[in-house]
């Protein structure tokens, strides 16, 4: 237990020490919240389909999670460039149990500002219904998770920041608008539905919405499957591959 | 050898087609301290490396307190200590954090990790500032918190990859005196690299000289001396190792290394 608190403290400490980094994350979430709610609410609500806010807000939550789950994932490259990564790579604990802390550390991090997103929204008008929190927080922390894994499994292949770009324009920005977060899966043409179904941000999204008491598309017994199927693969090959680091 | 508490046998390590490591054999003795000297681009670190599991050789074996460093790795994990050639510390934590951290992955039960952190802390003179952000530390109080930190689990081997590099003769003192007193007392096996001959000359029991990969002399430093005919480890080192500069072997650590010593000036 030691080793693995240890590694997740360390992540939180990182983590609320840098101001910079917490609000810059909050950046795009609110931008999509002012940009997309107040500037496409009202055509949504004209078709019919109701407050679009309701609908718009359990996709910016996922959206916050997913960055900066990805984010710390990815920070392992950091850990690499400033030597850190040694440090930990020699200590006579088992990868999996480092793995493990940081993960866990990653998918906190990316959970609080989850919840940071959350109460924006509500700022902003959100009215969810919170008779199911505790399931909301579920569907949360395993978006956090399987993207924190995620994106350790990547960063463990990279030697650096520079495929970084790449990572998030052709990974991380597709995951996000393919997912359902931004628009109803509902009526949507079938390619877009085939994606979106191969796409575990949208089980997360679907979860996160229904358990909000907004509508689901997949029911939220097959989000939590496929969800939870989906981060344990890739917790387990992010583990794997982080246990072949070498330097 | 049945008291050798390293055993290299064969061990060979290729990059691409470049060979940084070439069929090495040799044994550390328990309780010796073990000098691994070499010019710029020898291998040693990369030796080092391999021997602390964050390598596969390309072939041959080692042997860690009797464990395979490929097959047992987390055994071999259990026996050793290191202080990296290269930077190692995470700068966004305090340097109590720094120790911290080492202190619980290395299960350092929690009051004597406390008792030999303001120990070593003061050894280094960073006690002071020991809730400062390493961010904010000279390359100097980094490379002191980088050694008081390898010290602070009592391993049975202990690896230093130039730990005295950019260090005042004050501090270096202290610090091998520390060392040595651990070897004494408590048996612990040192393994280590300097490129300050009259270190190497001071403080090891025995002394292997490798160059562009290969091994070229072993013994003890007053052996080596006899056999080049010459005063000081130094002109010995020079004789075996010859002249020229190995500007255009330096390692890549090397190059940062020097770039971090503009820095500090
Ligand atoms: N990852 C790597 N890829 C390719 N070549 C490498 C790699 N690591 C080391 N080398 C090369 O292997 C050789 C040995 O490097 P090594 O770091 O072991 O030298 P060293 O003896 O520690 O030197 P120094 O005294 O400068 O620290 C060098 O020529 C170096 O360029
Ligand atoms: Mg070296």
């Amino acid at each position: 237990m030691g080793p693995i608190y240890i590694m997740w403290l360390r992540q939180l400490k990182r983590y609320s020490r840098s101001r910079a980094r917490m609000i810059g994350s909050l950046g795009q979430p609110l931008i999509f919240l002012l940009a997309f709610g107040f500037g496409f609410g009202h055509i949504y609500e004209k078709a019919g389909n109701g407050d679009y806010l309701q609908f718009l807000a359990p996709g910016v939550i996922s959206m916050a999670v997913l960055f900066t789950a990805v984010f710390s994932g990815i920070e392992l490259i950091w850990d690499r460039q400033f030597g850190f990564l040694k440090e930990t790579l020699v200590a006579p604990v088992s990868r999996l149990n480092i793995m493990i802390g940081r993960t866990l550390g990653g998918a906190t991090v990316a959970m609080l500002q989850g919840t940071i997103v959350l109460i924006i929204s509500l700022l902003f008008g959100f009215r969810p219904d919170f008779q199911s929190i505790l399931i909301s927080l579920l569907f949360m922390f395993l978006i956090a998770l399987l993207f924190t894994a995620l994106g350790t499994a990547l960063a463990s292949q990279l030697n650096d920041m520079q495929s970084f770009p790449l990572i998030m324009n052709f990974l991380v920005m597709p995951l996000f608008f393919f997912s359902g977060a931004i628009f109803p899966l509902k009526g949507v043409t079938p390619i877009l539905t085939i994606v979106a179904s191969c796409n575990p941000l949208a089980y997360g999204v679907d979860g996160l919405r229904a358990s909000f008491g907004g509508d689901s598309f997949y029911g939220m017994g097959m989000d939590f499957l496929v969800l939870g199927l989906f981060s344990a693969f890739f917790v387990a090959l992010g583990s794997y591959l982080f246990s072949k680091i070498e330097i | 050898m049945k008291n050798s508490i390293i055993e290299v046998k064969k061990l060979t390590k290729k990059f691409g087609d470049f060979t940084a490591v070439n069929n090495i054999s040799f044994s550390v003795t328990k309780g010796e301290i073990f000098g691994f000297l070499g010019p710029n681009g020898a291998g040693k670190t990369t030796s080092i490396k391999m021997l602390t599991t964050l390598l596969h050789p390309t072939s041959g074996t080692i042997l860690l307190d009797g464990h395979d460093t490929v097959t047992a790795k987390n055994s071999v994990r259990e026996s050793f200590g290191i202080v990296f050639q290269d930077q190692s510390l995470d700068d966004e934590l305090t340097a109590a954090e720094n120790m911290e951290f080492h202190g619980v992955l290395y299960k350092v039960p929690s009051a004597l990790r406390k008792q030999r952190t303001e120990e070593l802390l003061k050894i280094v003179e960073l006690w002071d500032r020991r809730n400062d952000l390493v961010k904010q530390f000279s390359g100097g109080m980094k490379r002191r918190l980088e050694i008081a930190r390898g010290l602070l689990h009592h391993p049975k081997i202990l690896f230093l990859d130039e730990p005295t590099v950019g260090l005042d003769p004050q501090t270096r003192n202290h610090i091998w005196n520390y060392i040595l007193n651990l070897n004494k007392k408590e048996k612990v096996t040192v393994f280590f690299t300097t490129h300050y001959m009259e270190e190497a000359d001071r403080v090891a029991s025995k002394v292997t000289i490798v160059d562009h990969g290969k091994i070229i002399a072993q013994g003890t430093p007053a052996e080596l001396k006899k056999k080049s005919k010459t005063k000081t480890l130094e002109d010995a080192f020079i004789k075996l190792t010859g002249k020229s500069l190995r500007d255009e072997d330096a390692s890549d650590i090397e190059s940062l290394r020097n770039q971090k010593k503009m820095w500090r000036r």
